[in-house]
């Protein structure tokens, strides 16, 4: 069974969006120990790249912080391995294809596979382009989680049939950012999903409030949120852990 | 040329996100469809002729040649097309397409502001709608390209993210098509991105090779012996090239915008600098650090301030068909100063990067030679930013 299976075991899932470096790892690491002492059920640590082309401006802004501080992949790869003394919730990264390709795949994935990394989502990968990573993937037991959006319709059976770790479902058009309404028809979506793979699936995009992550985990089996947090991040900088903590806290007993 | 998910060898493909795919293949599928159509065929053969100005005259550079006193040199003349360029050749296909498949609306980046200026040429024309994403860098050295657009009925988005430049106006592009993608058509300006942009932008651009094609042998009786334009993107440069790439005999040379130097950071030559990756929906080559970030590059041209290259051009790079050189500012600027007294022809900034490279080889080779150069743009848009570069403060 993929770790990842356990974010979702008899519960609803609530999943955290971190930038890594963003204002720099020492925070990173204390925003995750946060996260996850608070309840998050699975982390996605965001490896910053210079074009995030599916982000909007809250990321884009983390993405260019942690990037100005310097961060790179290996040090990335070195901040993992610490938090995996302590942290044992599954955890993921989320990049772009150029971060992994230009790493070499088969470096990049059999070192997430020692330090721990249990999926990679790659925003930039559609599954018409799977086989650029997955082969690797598979090999060193890391997934390669897909991503289902509003306009997947007639791919949405196809996607989820391969699918596995879990599933990220888009909650609206458009790029990451806190939305006040999510407007696509959702249930139809994860029932489509539902009838194709039994592979658990979390709805991201524009959640932020406690009660916005209640109604996506009702339908699904869980909720991510990752512009929120780095908007808590961006304004209290290295005293965000305990900040974000409280308000991971707050989503989390709102899904449960 | 290419082949499933629009493959050129290993570069091209789909690296885009998933809200966007549904959104290439309901655009593959209408461009298959009407690619063969004679109906559209016509129409569009009909908005080039009567209301682009094409076919664009094959000009010989009669003064050029003797003051270089070598290789006979013939200038294609895109900078005389409507909107001053070689951009409405594709925009005109893909607003017409687009307006087949019922979109009302045109999201486009520009660099130069040429593409921008032509999409919302073509969109004034057709009665749609049109939002141009430019770098904020870009719409200060291109002002006058700004104005034209709003004038024409686009609105003019200032991208403020990133570097500021070409490549950010792409991302924003690519965003803002995410958001909004059933009336919305993204008029992608170049023979980059996710399939099946290069391969529609090359079709479009390809009417100049066979034009070329078609005017030489008109004129000369035989093929040229070399060909070549200046590459960015690089969708002049595969229009230029395209239908000589069967042509074994006949050179292809891209000239990319070396900045100041392929040697310093301040640069946007790809072929000669950069490496294999992914990035903007392809598999290319790229500007970019050890981890893949993607450089932030320079050029005297904000139409060729663009970090990578279409996949395409990657291919025939790989396959030794064409031939990559890099040009720098300085000799850049000398073209186009050349042109201008020799020929009485300004030509595009971008355009004079090939200039530069004839100028280099043309009087080496025999007199019985013959180079095509492709003046993609004309030069109007540049005046103010050189009379800079050489130190002269004008208003424009």
């Amino acid at each position: 069974m993929s770790n990842i299976a356990k974010a979702f075991e008899n519960k609803k899932a609530f999943i955290a969006f971190i930038t890594c470096g963003d204002p720099d790892l020492e925070t990173t690491i204390k925003v995750v120990k946060e996260a996850a002492d608070n309840g998050a059920d699975l982390i996605e640590l965001g490896i910053p790249f210079s074009d995030p082309t599916a982000e909007g401006p809250t990321i884009q802004g983390a993405n260019l912080r942690a990037l100005t501080g310097g961060v790179t992949t290996d040090k990335i790869f070195d901040m993992v391995k610490e938090l995996r003394k302590d942290v044992t919730i599954p955890m993921v990264f989320m990049t772009y294809a150029n971060v992994v390709f230009s790493y070499g795949a088969e470096k990049f994935i059999k070192t997430c596979s020692e330090i721990g990394i249990d999926g990679l989502i790659l925003p930039d990968l559609p599954y018409e382009e799977k086989e650029e990573f997955h082969p690797v993937c598979a090999r060193y037991g890391v997934d390669l989680v897909s991503l289902i959006a509003p306009t997947s319709e007639n791919r949405i059976a196809q996607i989820a049939r391969d699918a596995e770790g879990f599933i990220y479902v888009v909650s609206s058009l458009g790029v990451t950012g806190t939305r006040s309404e999510i407007k696509t028809d959702l249930e139809s979506i994860v029932k489509a999903i539902r009838a194709s793979s039994k592979v658990p699936c979390a709805i991201g995009f524009g959640i932020s409030k406690p009660e916005q992550a209640k109604k996506m985990a009702d339908i699904s089996d869980g909720a991510i949120v990752g512009s929120a947090i780095i908007k808590i991040i961006e304004k209290y900088g290295k005293d965000s852990p305990r900040y974000v903590g409280e308000y991971v806290k707050s989503m989390k007993e709102a899904i449960a | 040329m290419s082949n499933q998910n629009g493959r050129f060898g290993i570069h091209g493909g789909q690296y885009i996100p998933e809200t966007l795919m549904n959104a290439v293949i309901e655009l593959e599928e209408a461009y298959n469809h009407y690619k063969n159509d004679t109906e559209f065929n016509k129409e569009l053969e009909t908005l080039f002729n009567e209301y682009a100005g094409r076919p664009s005259r094959l000009y010989y550079a009669e003064k050029m040649t003797k003051d270089l006193g070598g290789a006979k040199i013939y200038l294609k003349r895109e900078d005389l097309n409507h909107t001053g360029a070689h951009k409405i050749n594709n925009v005109l296909g893909q607003a017409l397409l687009a307006k087949k498949m019922g979109k009302t609306r045109l999201i486009a980046e520009t660099g130069a502001g040429q593409h921008g200026v032509a999409t919302a040429t073509a969109a004034a024309l057709m009665g749609m709608e049109c939002v141009v994403f430019m770098g904020e860098e870009d719409t200060k050295r291109q002002a006058l390209n700004v104005y034209k657009m709003k004038l024409l009925g686009a609105e003019v988005v200032p991208v403020t993210s990133g570097t500021a430049t070409l490549k950010d106006a792409v991302s924003e592009a690519m965003r803002e098509w995410t958001s909004r993608i059933s009336d919305t058509h993204y008029c992608l300006g170049s023979v980059m991105g996710p399939h099946p942009f290069p391969t529609i932008v090359r079709d479009f651009q390809a009417v100049i090779s066979k034009e070329i094609k078609e005017q030489i042998l008109k004129k000369e009786g035989r093929l040229p012996d070399v060909v070549m334009a200046c590459v960015g993107g690089g969708s002049n440069a595969i229009g230029t090239f395209y239908n000589f790439i069967e042509d074994e005999g006949v050179q292809l040379i891209g000239c990319e915008a070396a900045g100041r130097g392929v040697d310093t950071f301040e640069t946007a030559a790809t072929i000669a600098t950069g490496k294999l990756g992914i990035f903007h929906g392809m598999k290319s080559y790229f500007c970019q650090d050890e981890y893949g970030q993607i450089a932030p590059v320079y050029s005297i041209s904000a139409g060729l301030d663009y970090p990578g290259i279409g996949p395409e051009h990657a291919y025939l790079h790989d396959i030794g068909r064409a031939q990559y050189v890099p040009i720098t500012d300085d000799e850049a600027v000398n073209a186009f100063e050349y042109l201008s007294r020799t020929e009485g022809i300004i030509p595009a900034i971008e355009s004079s990067h090939a200039l530069a490279h004839a100028m280099k080889i043309a009087p080496a080779m025999d007199k019985d030679k013959i180079i095509v150069i492709t003046i993609s743009g004309r030069g109007d848009k540049d005046c103010a930013a050189i009379a800079r570069y050489r130190g002269e403060e004008i208003n424009e």
